[in-house]
């Protein structure tokens, strides 16, 4: 992302008021802009040499440095990223960019040679007539062609910027390109005069020019642009001529082009003029030039015409996921500098009409709007919604996913019976059977399947009990329904899958079954939050007459209790013959999904 | 044992005055007494209130006198009846003490000093001794004295705390001591019937759930990459085969309308390779749309607008983003009748970017991505709250940025607790059309995506800013052993 460096207080004047550094920090989030940085000139020159970190003085002037979206060019100086942002706070209308009307007979001529296409076979030209600069401005306008040259220029080699002060040439020009030896000049900053081949191996230890040789360096010819007096305006894309210098006091700007790439040619242009048109006698108009070519046709530049897109007010909305008002649209978009109009109204097939002006090549397709109305009706003002074709991972995928990952923290998996007697799944357990819970068996065959289990720790404790022999400590687990009493279901009687996992030992590894409860909350993505909070999981002390008191919780999932965990009652171990102690912990895995 | 002894007199007796009478009495410790209050006191078996007394006490040089006399005595007793020359009196007093014991002497006026040291008083009685002893005992002496030995140093004040005790509202003759867990013994001697369970703090985090990490090493880092794989397998996505490094300018730039001349493309940021220079099989007929679209457009676009090359998407190089497997799995989506998928992929990716502190030129990079039809903004940012909040992260907000396959694009910004400011975060946005249709995708099909290197939460979450820290051979072993817990909330 490039970025610019602003003056702030130049800043701030031009938008017309102050701001903290919080404020305009924020201003610059909501429009997709960011302070990258706060400097002043100095610490930036220290930097740059490598010098200790003085202590800045009060009078420096702030820098703000900016970063922009990378195709936003008009965003690359002060009066871009000023213009900008008066239009987002609503500060200004869009502006309007016009091209003075004057008859091809009054404009001034760029004669382009055949042979320029050789090198360079591209040119697009303009005046900024009647311009006044001051200090700030034309550092703003040398920035300007800077920054172009590094980003949408590629370094100089799709297109080069040539300013001239037009009062000191005289048209009609021409664009040739010639061999080295047969170009002689005096280049900007220097006094005497180079053959262009020379000049080229003068430039070779200039450490900002020496990067841009390469691009013509091994041509035989050399891109040149010439007044009618045969004075060189430039050697593109190495360097200006002297005789044109542009200063502080010129009036009359003459800027060319010279492109590998027509459409980045065009582009640079238009965002040279129309930033720079704003401190010109008369605001935002340009001044054309006729590019004439061998074959006699010809091309007037600049072209400021906007660009026209239909954009249909469903495809915003449907786009954002948000419904919109016709007028909002217009409005968000205006923000942004685009004009929109209502080309068909109706609810249903209202389209607009999406004026794209000079300054955003960046809008390429009717999704570059949509965009633009999301970031005026803020990115953060966006209804949250859930694709429909989010379905999260079916029961059983989960249960599989939660069982591996049990399995990995040293648990075995058992797989124990559906059916038990009562007594197991309610006497045993310290529970009175209330007669609300259990699906009971009519014809039981014996009294180990009088019921369906209502929660999975019978048969994990009656394991327990059979291998009292086994070495310790025992860890284990189930993943498996349950079924309970349900009077919305046609039966009456719905399944439920829960986990359970149990630690037997010399004691109890409570919390290491509390650490189990924590790694099964990680794995389904669940953070730990303050008790209350039903943004994730949090664990609340429990009074289960199966669990010992005081070391047991429930286990309480976006506001609502889908477990226990706890050591198991002293009664409860003895009642299913368990002389060790153990700790258990049972959760609904439906409630996960 | 003093436990028992406090708990026991307190059966009988309304109150215990003064614990350091008490200490005295029954021949303890008076700090030891004093623990076992402040611990009775915790569990309310006794009610404690502070008392405070000022003493004195003799400071080192008070010790020293009260045990070998003050030393203006000293002085007199070195003096025999018939003088001393100070030479040899000096040689018979401890240097230490000379000086003071001259000048109290002769304030005193016991002595005559001049070249020689003669008695003026036959007897002298050593009252400081006496007075330093008299202190020693704890036993009080006149305030004059206490001034005068002050002034000396001899004596300085203390403030003795103590408590005097009544019973509490959990008084019992004899404590249980709080049981911190339940074991074979408890269960074996019945004793949880009427024991006392020390509080167990459920608001704060089990013991951590050991194994099922498979790399010792990385744990952090992998953990993380674990984490989130599980998490998008629980959201429902696929994953996809990301097992090529090298990928053709094609699939990894153009196919995602990323323009030829982009600075992405530059050898600065992209490693291009020697061999395989170029790819030898590209889809002809998506190819031709693909470079369509780039230079005239089309699809509702108005194109790049420049002269498109194939050598250029020939080249081969080291994907720079696992994007380019999601426009090849989107590109054979498109070739079959149309159905949603989710898809997601961590792998690596490569930058040619100088190595610093927090650029690497490998790093892993998270992708998620849906596609459907009728898929909105509103979508996107339901999806990533849905997915962030599975990392702990659940205050983001959302910047307007820019990225040339993607329109809208979203830079996702959360809220670090810890740091107390906003910390990006990953990118996100949708497809764009010109992306997408020339693949051949239904026009109402959207694509939403989003992207974040695995190396940045586990940095923020961890709390390294040194990426080299994480990742690479030059890692550190200590710092992962440092940070074993593996837990993820920002």
């Amino acid at each position: 992302m490039p970025t610019v460096s602003v003056g702030r207080d130049r800043l701030f004047q031009s938008l017309g008021r102050t701001y903290t550094q919080e404020e305009f920090e924020d201003l610059c989030f909501e429009f997709g802009i960011e302070l990258d940085d706060v400097t002043t000139e100095k610490a930036m020159i220290r930097k740059e040499q490598h010098l200790e970190e003085d202590e800045p003085s009060e009078d420096e002037e702030v820098i703000y440095k900016i970063e922009v979206p990378a195709n936003r060019y008009d965003l690359l100086c002060l009066e871009g990223l000023s213009r900008a942002l008066r239009v987002f706070v609503g500060l200004d209308e869009i502006p309007t960019y016009t091209v003075a009307n004057i008859s091809k007979n009054d404009m001034h001529k760029m004669h382009v040679k055949p042979e320029t296409n050789l090198i360079r076979p591209y040119v697009v030209c303009a005046v900024l007539r009647g311009i006044s600069f001051d200090e700030a401005t034309y550092n703003s306008f040398i920035d300007l062609q800077d920054k172009l040259h590094q980003n949408i220029c590629r370094q100089r080699t799709l297109v080069a910027i040539g300013t001239h002060d037009l009062d000191t040439i005289c048209g009609p020009f021409t664009y040739e390109a010639q061999p080295p030896a047969d170009i002689n000049f005096v280049p900007l900053k220097q006094s005497k005069s180079f053959r262009a081949d020379e000049l080229m191996e003068f430039y070779k230890s200039d450490l900002k020019l020496k990067k841009f040789l390469h691009i013509i360096e091994k041509s035989p010819v050399f891109p040149i642009i010439y007044d009618s007096k045969r004075t060189v305006l430039s050697l593109p894309p190495i360097i200006n001529g002297a005789h044109s210098a542009i200063t502080l006091k010129t009036k009359n700007v003459f800027i060319e082009c010279t492109a590998t790439d027509m459409t980045k040619a065009k582009i640079v242009l238009n965002t040279m003029v129309t930033m720079f048109s704003l401190y010109c006698k008369r605001k935002f108009e340009v001044e054309p030039v006729e590019v004439v070519y061998s074959d006699g046709k010809s091309e007037v530049y600049p072209d400021l015409s906007v660009y026209k897109m239909e954009v249909p007010l469903a495809y915003i909305s449907g786009y954002i996921g948000t419904s919109l008002e016709p007028d909002q649209v217009t409005t968000f978009l205006k923000k942004m500098q685009l004009h929109a109009e209502v080309a068909k109204s109706g609810d249903k097939d209202c389209i607009f009409t999406v004026s794209v002006p000079p300054t955003r090549s960046d809008v390429l397709h009717p999704c570059d709007v949509v965009e633009d109305v999301a970031i005026s009706y803020g990115f953060n003002n966006i209804p949250k919604r859930r694709p429909a074709s989010l379905i999260p991972l079916s029961l059983n995928q989960l249960s599989d996913l939660i069982r591996q990952e049990i399995a990995m923290n040293g648990f075995t998996e058992v797989l124990t019976w559906i059916l038990c007697s009562k007594k197991e799944n309610f006497d045993m357990l310290n529970h009175k059977d209330d007669g609300s819970t259990a699906v009971i068996i009519a014809n039981p065959r014996s009294a180990d399947f009088e019921v369906v289990r209502t929660s999975l720790m019978p048969g994990i404790l009656k394991t327990i009990g059979h291998n009292k022999d086994h070495p310790k400590p025992i860890k284990i687990f189930e993943v498996g329904d349950i079924s309970r009493l349900d009077e919305t279901k046609d039966v009456s009687a719905a399944n439920r899958r829960q986990i359970a996992a149990l630690y037997c030992g010399s004691n109890s590894g409570f919390e290491l079954i509390h650490g189990l409860v924590d790694r099964i909350m990680e794995v389904v993505g669940t953070p730990f939050v303050a008790v209350g909070d039903t943004s994730g999981y949090y664990i609340q002390r429990s009074e289960e007459p199966e669990f010992l008191p005081g070391r047991q919780a429930h286990i309480i999932y976006k506001g609502k209790q889908i477990g226990t965990f706890g050591i198991v009652h002293p009664e409860v171990l003895n009642n299913f013959d368990i002389p060790d102690p153990c700790s258990f912990v049972e959760l609904n895995l439906e409630s996960l999904l | 044992m003093a436990e028992d002894a406090i708990l026991g007199f307190l059966e009988k007796q309304e109150e215990i005055s003064d614990s350091g009478k008490f200490a005295e009495e029954h021949g303890f410790d008076h700090n030891e007494i004093v623990n076992i209050i402040k611990s009775l006191n915790g569990f309310r078996l006794v009610d404690a209130q502070d008392i405070k007394r000022e003493k004195w006490v003799l400071t080192d040089e008070g010790k020293l006198y009260a045990d070998k006399g003050s030393p203006e005595v000293q002085l007199f007793l070195a003096i025999p009846p018939e003088g001393i020359s100070r030479e040899d009196l000096q040689k018979k007093v401890d240097s230490s003490i000379f000086k003071i014991a001259c000048n109290q002497a002769m304030k005193n006026k016991w002595i005559e000093m001049g070249k020689q040291v003669s008695r003026k008083v036959q007897n002298v009685d050593d009252r400081v001794k006496n007075l330093l002893i008299q202190v020693q005992d704890g036993e009080i002496i006149g305030q004059e004295d206490v001034e005068a030995l002050k002034k000396r140093k001899l004596i300085a004040p203390q403030t003795w705390k103590g408590y005097s005790l009544r019973k509490g509202p959990n008084y019992a003759p004899k404590r249980k001591k709080a049981a911190t867990d339940f074991t074979k013994e408890n269960l074996q001697r019945g004793d949880w019937k009427d024991w006392e369970l020390k509080e167990y703090n459920f608001e704060a985090k089990g013991q951590l759930a050991e194994g099922g990490h498979l790399h010792p090493l990385l744990k952090a880092f992998l953990h993380v990459r674990n984490r989130l794989q599980l998490i998008f397998l629980h959201m429902g996505f696929e994953e996809m085969p990301t097992n090529n490094f090298v990928e053709s300018s094609f699939w990894n730039f153009d196919a995602l309308f990323q323009p030829q001349q982009h600075p992405a493309r530059d050898s600065h940021d992209t490693f291009f390779l020697k061999v395989p220079s170029t790819t030898k099989e590209l889809p002809e007929n998506y190819v031709e749309r693909v470079k369509h679209v780039h230079e005239r457009g089309g699809y509702g676009s108005r194109g790049y607008v420049y002269e498109w090359k194939r050598e250029e998407a020939n080249k081969n190089l080291l994907r720079t983003h696992t994007t380019a497997v999601s426009s090849r799995m989107l590109y054979q989506l498109a070739q079959k009748p149309f159905t949603p998928k989710k898809y997601f992929s961590i792998d690596r990716v490569f930058r040619n970017e100088a190595v610093d502190r927090t650029h690497l030129a490998e790093f892993h990079q998270i992708e998620g991505l849906v596609c459907d039809k009728g898929l909105t903004l509103g979508d996107l940012i339901g999806v990533l709250y849905d997915f962030f909040s599975r990392l702990g992260m659940t205050k983001l907000k959302f910047k307007p940025a820019y990225n040339p396959y993607t329109e809208p694009s979203m830079e996702i910004f959360s809220y670090h607790e810890g740091l107390k400011k906003w910390v990006e975060i990953g990118n996100s946005g949708m497809f764009r059309p010109e992306m997408l249709l020339p693949m051949g995708l239904p026009e109402d099909a959207k694509v939403i995506a989003w992207g974040l290197s695995l190396e940045r939460p586990t940095m923020i979450l961890y709390g390294i800013d040194n990426i080299r820290d994480l990742f690479g051979h030059k890692v550190d072993l200590g710092l992962i052993k440092k940070n074993p817990i593996c837990r993820i909330g920002i």
